[in-house]
């Protein structure tokens, strides 16, 4: 099993004749992803890498009977093309693009609720089940199918904590980027009830960073309610205050948001928290140790 | 981006928000010609810098006379000041705001905030003005009011009057509160404000409301469609090299350390700063070079970290998804051919086409130390600088 996607999933991608579109469209058709149509305005009716264009979600999903969708369009469009997949009734929606402007996001918010759709991201590298399904940026062949969930608000800091699983032959039910922004789709919460109604899962790594209370938050729902062993690390330990690092959420304002205040909810709700980015792997490792689950999860 | 108080009030004034009168003032000369320009006898000479606190560290003055207007003027126009938001460097004041004095009733604070959890703008109130809004958290929490609004519809006149009884704004005022708040709120999201505070907001004995002060923040990845704020950007305000980083797009922060750093993702920008720091070393700067950099963008990049002489060595640490990580190698090879490369650099690559951008380092020439992992690039740029 997986959470969010599996091999049935069957994917859009919106702006896929753009160049970073086109290229990650390819590396997930090569790893196997059921990439059905395309959309980009104005190009419907042709064709790229074998895929059919569209003008719209709504014709798209008609024609190809697809349930999600992956969205490069530029920033200032973005809010937009979130909308028509939602309007569309996908079930999920992966949006990668980074620097779309909060209050546009403020109102995509409004706007999902009461739809049935899930946005994960925007500022995100995507979602992948390895074996089965990628939608994202992430790089396929670091992932192996597997036992453990990870759920980060970085994209490159999951990749660094899934090389490290890989190379210690720890595989992975689902890695979700719920990415770096202030305002997203899917949070931590969502994706760690996913994990714990997941039979497949065995344990997750939880990465976060600086910024807002969404890891406090995470803490007090996994100590009320996951039986699943989950590790951690929060990236910005020694970021300064009031300094925007990178990710439009990644900012300490007020004294608020601080990686130390972070690390300690986590623990005191009992997940563990890797002490650098090196050791997330081996933590997690020492975790399953403890509690009899590492055999599990190093097997396929 | 921030912008300076006299800004902020500019644009606020547009949205029927009452400002006092005031001019900006360059000069000693100015801030006189300002203060003539205002009626009435009592002034305030505001130093204007991008950081909060200046009134305890004696960056605003009460003048009686033009005398003193001149006198305070010239004290302040050149002098660095230090607040606990500057950092112990403090910023240069270059800039002077002149207003006219007013008879000051009471102190509110009103602010404007997006709140993450309900994915919604919030204003919040508290008849504690002229403290910093965290410490009236901390201690008396029950003091702030918030109202939650609707983007469908906007704040509605009904909770910013709940909001001016709630802080106790005197009966013959609650309108003039009301017209504040629902102009403050229009500014916000017609400008893309991250962050908008009035503290203090004042009642006058002649029955005003009136922002003293003013603090806007604005979200970056919307000044595409705000040119006219763009245009308020102090570069004075901002460090060289953050400057330099921002015309190519790239997320730059300077820090106090001497290991220069390059590495793709916000996170694993981060958590490379962290990792250095647990080795002992000390990061000499954040940078994320972003999905979508070029080769003339990493070369750009490599040459920024260069220009900081506090840099001993550089570490390099890509893990490429969107990123490939020939781009990298390409762009690192170029910009060490232009400027020598003086300093030490250790490179570890993981990710997208990473077999090909090793080789680009190897056919190189240069001399660069290969990592096998980010801990083992860490270690090995920490001893290198030693």
């Amino acid at each position: 099993m997986s959470i969010f996607v599996n091999e049935n999933t069957k994917v859009i991608t919106q702006g896929i004749t753009g160049a970073t579109g086109l290229f990650h469209t390819k590396q997930a058709l090569e790893y196997g992803t059921k990439v059905v149509g395309g959309v980009t305005p104005g190009k419907g009716g042709t064709e790229i890498e074998g895929v059919p264009i569209f003008n719209t979600v709504a014709e798209a999903v008609e024609a190809t009977g697809a349930n999600a969708s992956v969205i490069y369009v530029p920033p200032a469009f973005a809010a937009d093309a979130i909308m028509e997949a939602v309007e569309a009734e996908l079930e999920l929606v992966v949006c990668i693009t980074e620097g779309i402007p909060v209050l546009d996001m403020v109102k995509v918010k409004r706007y999902m609720e009461g739809k049935k759709t899930r946005l994960i991201g925007p500022n995100c590298p995507g979602v992948i089940s390895p074996g089965k399904c990628k939608i994202g940026i992430m790089p396929g062949y670091i992932h192996t199918p597997g036992h453990v969930g990870i759920v980060s608000r970085s994209g490159t800091l999951t990749y660094e904590a899934v090389h490290q699983l890989t190379t210690r032959g720890i595989g992975q039910t689902t890695a979700v980027g719920i990415g770096g922004d202030p305002v997203n789709g899917t949070n931590f919460i969502d994706c760690l009830k996913a994990f714990e109604e997941d039979p497949d899962t065995k344990a997750v790594i939880m990465i976060g960073e600086i910024g807002g209370t969404a890891e406090e938050e995470a803490a007090e729902w996994i100590r009320a309610n996951m039986t699943k062993p989950v590790v951690g690390f929060i990236g910005g330990q020694t970021a300064p205050l009031g300094k925007r690092m990178g990710h439009a959420g990644a900012i300490i304002s007020g004294g608020k948001g601080t990686a130390a205040e972070k690390i300690a909810t986590l623990e005191g709700c009992g997940v563990k928290v890797a002490p650098t980015p090196a050791v997330i792997g081996e933590t997690l490792v020492e975790t399953l140790k403890e509690k009899g689950l590492l055999e599990a999860c190093t097997s396929k | 981006m921030n912008v300076h108080e006299y800004q902020g009030k500019q644009i606020l004034k547009k949205y029927g928000v009452v400002v006092p009168n005031g001019f900006v003032a360059f000069s000693p000369d100015e801030a006189v010609e300002a203060a003539k320009k205002l009626e009435g006898d009592l002034w305030v000479v505001k130093a204007q810098i991008h950081a909060g606190g200046r009134g305890k560290a004696g960056g605003v003055k009460l003048a009686k006379s033009l005398d003193e207007v001149r006198q305070y003027a010239d004290e302040l126009l050149g002098k660095t000041l230090v607040t606990h938001q500057t950092g112990p460097e403090g910023k240069e004041v270059k800039r002077l705001l002149i207003e006219e004095g007013l008879p000051i009733e009471k102190e509110y604070y009103v602010g404007v905030v997006i709140d993450r959890s309900s994915s919604r703008v919030v204003m919040m109130a508290s008849e504690e003005g002229g403290t910093e809004i965290e410490e009236v958290a901390a201690k008396t929490p029950e003091k702030i009011f918030k109202e939650v609004i609707d983007p469908a519809v906007g704040m509605l006149p009904f909770q910013a009057r709940r909001l001016a009884y709630n802080i106790h704004i005197p009966k013959d005022k609650v309108n003039k509160a009301v017209k504040f708040m629902l102009g403050l709120y229009q500014a916000f999201v017609d400008n893309d404000c991250s962050l908008a505070e009035i503290n203090p907001l004042i009642t006058t004995r002649d029955g005003r409301v009136v922002a003293l002060d003013s603090k806007l923040n604005f979200d970056s990845n919307a000044l595409f469609r705000h040119p006219d704020i763009l245009e308020m950007r102090d570069l004075d305000e901002e460090d060289e090299k953050e400057i330099e980083a921002s015309k190519y797009d790239l997320n730059y922060i300077a820090l106090d350390g001497n290991i220069g750093c390059m590495v793709n993702g916000a996170g694993l920008a981060m958590a490379t700063m962290d990792i250095i720091k647990h080795f002992d070393g000390e990061p000499a700067n954040f940078l994320d070079v972003g999905g979508g950099a070029t080769a003339d963008k990493v070369r750009e990049a490599f040459k920024i970290i260069l220009s900081d002489k506090n840099v001993k060595g550089i570490f390099i640490n890509i893990f490429g998804g969107i990123m490939k990580c020939d781009i990298i190698a390409s762009g690192v090879v170029e910009a060490a051919k232009q400027i020598s490369l003086d300093r030490p650099l250790v490179v570890r690559l993981e990710g997208t086409n990473v077999d090909l951008g090793k080789k680009i380092l190897r056919e190189s020439g240069l001399e660069i130390v290969a990592a096998d992992s980010m801990e083992d690039g860490a270690k090995k740029i920490v001893q290198l600088v030693k």
